[in-house]
């Protein structure tokens, strides 16, 4: 199953749409709570994270009957240093982000924790990519 | 203790899940950092000074499910109506972070940590 979502720079209002999306079908595919969790977390700190500090991009979703893929790629500015974002505290977020209850560094390094796969790549002036996979057993 | 006695205690009001305050809970977390939300195993009740539609995304994330304002913040509509999709009990009181804290505490509410 395949599902696509856009993501909206600076919308913090829809921030969690595509995770709440996804909560609903892996709910419905009768996925374990836990492992529910894990996903959306994950996702929604990535989400957040688009909207935060990128100028919007896209959600994409693949669902299989044993694990979920999860690709979030946005249009830039880019992360000059991934090993520097990763770690927990650090962070570049405006105050109307924290403002929001975000902006902790504490996203990427909760993404890692709650999913088995996880790679960042990311080009300045072009965009990042965050790519996620859970299993589901 | 239950959803009934959390309110007597901190003299709030119930915004939204009024007919299930007859529920136990046994622990309770307090943040204004949703970051920090994102990262609980448990599903404890969250007392928080954020008051905005991502308190309440964060906790449908997390699943969890009774929110406490403090400082007389009162959800929006749109809170509420996201909130009432996932089922979610939304009490308000006029006490602070620290005072509605104490009182839970004392009241026999567990922290997690």
């Amino acid at each position: 199953m395949h599902q696509e979502y856009t993501v909206v720079e600076g919308d913090f209002v829809n921030a969690g749409k595509a995770s709440s999306s996804v909560k609903k079908t892996l709910k419905q595919l009768n996925v374990n709570p836990q492992v529910v969790k894990r996903v959306v977390v994950a996702l929604y700190e990535a989400e957040v994270n688009a909207i935060a500090h990128a100028y919007g991009g896209k959600v994409l979703v693949d669902i299989d009957s044993d694990k979920i893929r999860m690709v979030v790629a946005d249009k830039g500015p880019g992360i000059p240093d991934i090993a520097l974002a990763m770690q927990e505290g650090y962070s570049t977020a405006r105050p109307e982000v924290r403002d929001m209850g975000f902006g902790a560094g504490m996203g990427l390094p909760n993404m890692q924790k709650n999913v088995d796969k996880m790679n960042v790549t990311s080009e300045v002036g072009v965009g990042t990519t965050v790519e996620m996979e859970v299993n589901f057993v | 203790m239950t959803l009934k006695e959390i309110v007597e205690k901190l003299d709030a009001q119930v915004c939204l899940g009024a007919d299930k305050l007859d529920r136990e809970v046994e622990n309770g977390f307090a943040s204004d950092l949703m970051s920090d939300v994102l990262t609980l195993k448990d599903t404890p009740v969250l007392i928080t000074g954020l008051c905005n539609v991502q308190t309440i995304r964060t906790c449908d994330m997390a699943t969890l499910d009774v929110i406490i304002f403090v400082r007389n913040k009162r959800p929006t509509e749109d809170m509420i109506e996201l909130a009432e999709e996932n089922d979610m009990v939304l009490i308000a009181s006029p006490y602070s972070m620290f005072k509605a804290c104490g009182l839970l505490y004392e009241a026999g509410l567990k922290p997690l940590y």
